[in-house]
């Protein structure tokens, strides 16, 4: 087991035949990810690394493979209607991994999501893993190691060194999904530790947060009545100063609020195991074990 | 992306939301001139700096180093005089601007370095009856575009929202219909406006909603609003900054960037498409991936020291942005040492270790270089550098790194 994607995930790919699209697909065919189809308009009919079909529209593409799950590698100016085109199409889970949509363009998106019955991981984020099962996104897949740790975070290569950590102490994962790092993403912290808290084969979960939003404060609020697994916290950007952007756009503490000192005191106040260095994370883990 | 006021109000007007007259000048003569022109008993003469809390802020040179002190920590009452000033007549313009224009102007919001003054703002003076707040900007949690106003107009929101948070007023706007014309309404009642102000108000509230979506702001915000004599409800200043995702929609407004207002390295590293933030620390960073970055300045503060930047090179660094990245670094008198930490996905560890080697032989290194790299090609990556006749010193995690470079920053201080 594992939360969102497994074995029997049948993922499709919008910008398949773009540079980004055609090598992480590539990627992600050879960790054993069943990648059913793809989707460029325009170019429906050719077929994708002597495999996989590619089709005009989403719609063809579901109805002509099964697809359930879409991650998308579209450019900015495009990404939104990407990503209604997947719900439209019925798709359960959709994953923008591109980084830049206006925030314009994400409201209308969020408020069409929710009113349907999709999920969605992103967007600017790496996607999500299910170690020895299923790659979706932009994660390197040789440092995963099948195991009962969940790992949720807001960014890519942050969430790779906690999972180095782990995987090197020999503590493997359950799945690892990077929420991505703009102000509007589909599934939050407390999105992915409701999950992990169902999952019955996660035992301990690493949330990693970072400066900017109150994510973090509503995922801890909600573990501290709820959760009955033990979380080890990480916050990034103690160090980091008020009004400035640090890179990500939602990584930003406006007007006092956001700030890691406010995160970790509702990680603490929920009972979460701390982690102040990031070099800890992993070591934090193995002693709760 | 930040813009300056007067830039803010064209957008303002373009878009049917009250602004009183105005001329932007960058001499005294032409302060005058534009004074002469808006007529009138007062005039107001405004520095044009990004910073907030202008009124209060002073001029570097005009006071005392304890002034200016006073002024970042946010004092009231502070000698010498501010960065907008209200004047009777040409001359009286002419010798505000022109006593402005050049000068660097210190508020609570620019640090202790300041802003240069390059244009001043000459607008007309207006009959103010009541001062008011108005702010459009994102509601992360909802996902949403929130309206505020409150009372309190001319206090700085925040603080409003820290000592009397029920006097802000809330309403979002849905993401299919828009806001509302009943929306507007209760913030104008909510407000205690009645009559023509009342009216005056929620026509604002709306031009003022429909600016923010067609504009792409990221933030709008009106403190104070104001409410004349007459019951016209017009923006007394206004502070706006665009969705730097959306720039590409708005060339016009790319256009209204100022250089002068940012960091010059932070304008270099734009060039090569680096995320780069100056900090006030001593040990250079570079990093792929911003949580990466964050943690990695961190966990130098965690082994006693401070990071001198924010630095992501992003997931396709090559050999040419990496060189720059080295070249911003150093070029910052404060770095006493350089952590490189990778952790490759995208990016392969041997390339950019080749990268670092290139960009060290190209720039030289005066300085202690820590390279950690995980993940894809790790060694591939550490064979080259270990190959190197380069005095790089190579780590094996995050904190090995941090630690040794901290370490050797020390052991050059104490040599």
């Amino acid at each position: 087991m594992s939360i969102l994607v497994n074995s029997d995930t049948r993922l499709l790919c919008q910008g398949i035949t773009g540079s980004a699209g055609s090598y992480h697909c590539t990627q992600m065919m050879a960790y054993g990810t069943n990648l059913v189809a793809g989707v460029t308009p325009g170019k429906g009919g050719q077929v994708f690394n002597s495999k996989v079909p590619i089709f005009n529209s989403v719609k063809e593409a579901v109805k002509e493979t099964g697809a359930n799950a879409s991650v998308i590698f579209v450019p900015p100016p495009f990404a939104a209607d990407a990503i209604l085109e997947a719900i439209d199409a019925g798709i359960e889970l959709v994953i923008p991994i591109t980084e830049g949509i206006p925030v314009r363009d994400m409201i209308a998106v969020k408020a069409y999501l929710d009113a349907s019955g999709a999920r969605m991981i992103g967007p600017n984020c790496p996607g999500i893993i299910t170690p020895g099962q299923c790659k979706i996104g932009i994660m390197p897949g040789h440092i995963h190691t099948p195991g009962r740790i969940g790992v949720v975070s807001r960014s890519g290569t942050l969430t790779y060194e906690a999972v180095g950590q782990l995987t090197a102490l020999g503590l493997g994962q359950s799945s690892c999904i990077g929420i991505g790092g703009d102000p509007i993403i589909g599934t939050r912290h407390i999105d992915a530790m409701k999950l992990f808290n169902d999952d019955p084969d996660t035992d301990i979960v690493v949330m990693i947060g970072e400066i900017g939003g109150s994510a973090e404060e509503e995922a801890a609020a909600w573990a501290k009545d709820n959760m009955n697994k033990p979380v080890v916290g990480f916050i990034a950007g103690a160090t980091a100063p008020p009004g400035r952007r640090m890179g990500h756009a939602g990584a930003i503490i406006s007007g006092g609020s956001g700030t890691a000192e406010a995160k970790y005191a509702a990680m603490e106040e929920a009972g979460f195991h701390l982690s102040r260095s990031p070099a800890e994370m992993g070591k934090t883990v193995q002693g709760l074990l | 992306m930040k813009i300056h006021e007067y830039q803010a109000k064209q957008i303002l007007a373009r878009h049917g939301v009250a602004v009183l007259q105005g001329h932007v000048v960058t001499t005294a003569e032409e302060a005058a001139t534009a004074a002469e022109k808006l007529g009138g008993p007062v005039v107001v003469v405004k520095s044009q700096v990004h910073a907030g809390g202008r009124g209060k802020g002073r001029f570097l040179g005009d006071v005392s180093d304890a002034d200016i002190q006073a002024v970042l920590a946010g004092a009231e009452e502070v000698p010498g005089k501010g960065g907008v000033r209200v004047v009777k007549g040409a001359a009286a313009a002419a010798e505000a601007a022109g006593d402005m224009l050049g000068k660097t102007l210190v508020t609570k919001q620019t640090g202790a370095e300041g802003s240069k003054v390059n244009t001043v703002y000459i607008e007309a003076g207006c009959d103010i009856a009541r001062e008011l707040y108005l702010g459009v900007l994102l509601d992360r949690d909802v996902g949403k575009v929130v309206v505020m106003a409150s009372v309190e107009g001319g206090t700085e929101i925040e603080e409003v929202a820290e000592h009397n948070p029920e006097l802000i007023l809330k309403v979002h706007a849905d993401p299919i219909t828009g806001l509302g014309a009943w929306q507007a309404r209760e913030l104008a009642f909510g407000l205690g406006l009645t009559g023509a102000a009342y009216k005056s108000a929620v026509k604002f509230i709306l031009k003022l909603y429909t600016a923010f979506m067609a504009e792409d702001c990221a933030m709008a915000e009106i403190n104070p609003m104001v409410v004349t004599g007459a019951g016209e409800v017009v923006a007394l200043d206004c502070k706006m900054s665009f969705d730097e995702n959306a720039m590409y929609r708005h060339k016009a407004n790319l256009e209204m960037r100022d250089f002068d207002e940012e960091e010059p390295s932070e304008i270099e590293a734009g060039k090569y498409d680096l995320s780069f933030v100056k900090l006030d620390g001593n040990i250079g960073c570079m990093v792929n991936g911003a949580g990466l970055a964050m943690a990695t300045m961190d966990i130098i503060k965690f082994y006693g020291s401070e990071p001198a930047n924010f630095l992501d090179v992003g997931g396709g660094a090559t050999e040419e942005k990496v060189t720059a990245a080295f070249k911003i670094i150093t070029a910052d008198p404060a770095v006493e040492g350089i952590f490189v930490n990778i952790f490759g996905g995208i990016m392969k560890c041997d390339v950019i270790a080749a990268g670092c080697l290139a960009a060290v032989k190209e720039v030289g290194l005066t300085v202690p270089l820590v390279v950690r790299l995980a993940g894809t090609n790790v060694e591939e990556g550490k064979k080259l550098l270990n190959d190197s006749d380069l005095a790089v010193i190579s780590a094996d995690s995050m904190a090995d790194g941090a630690q040794k470079i901290v370490n050797a920053v020390n052991a050059a201080k104490g040599a």
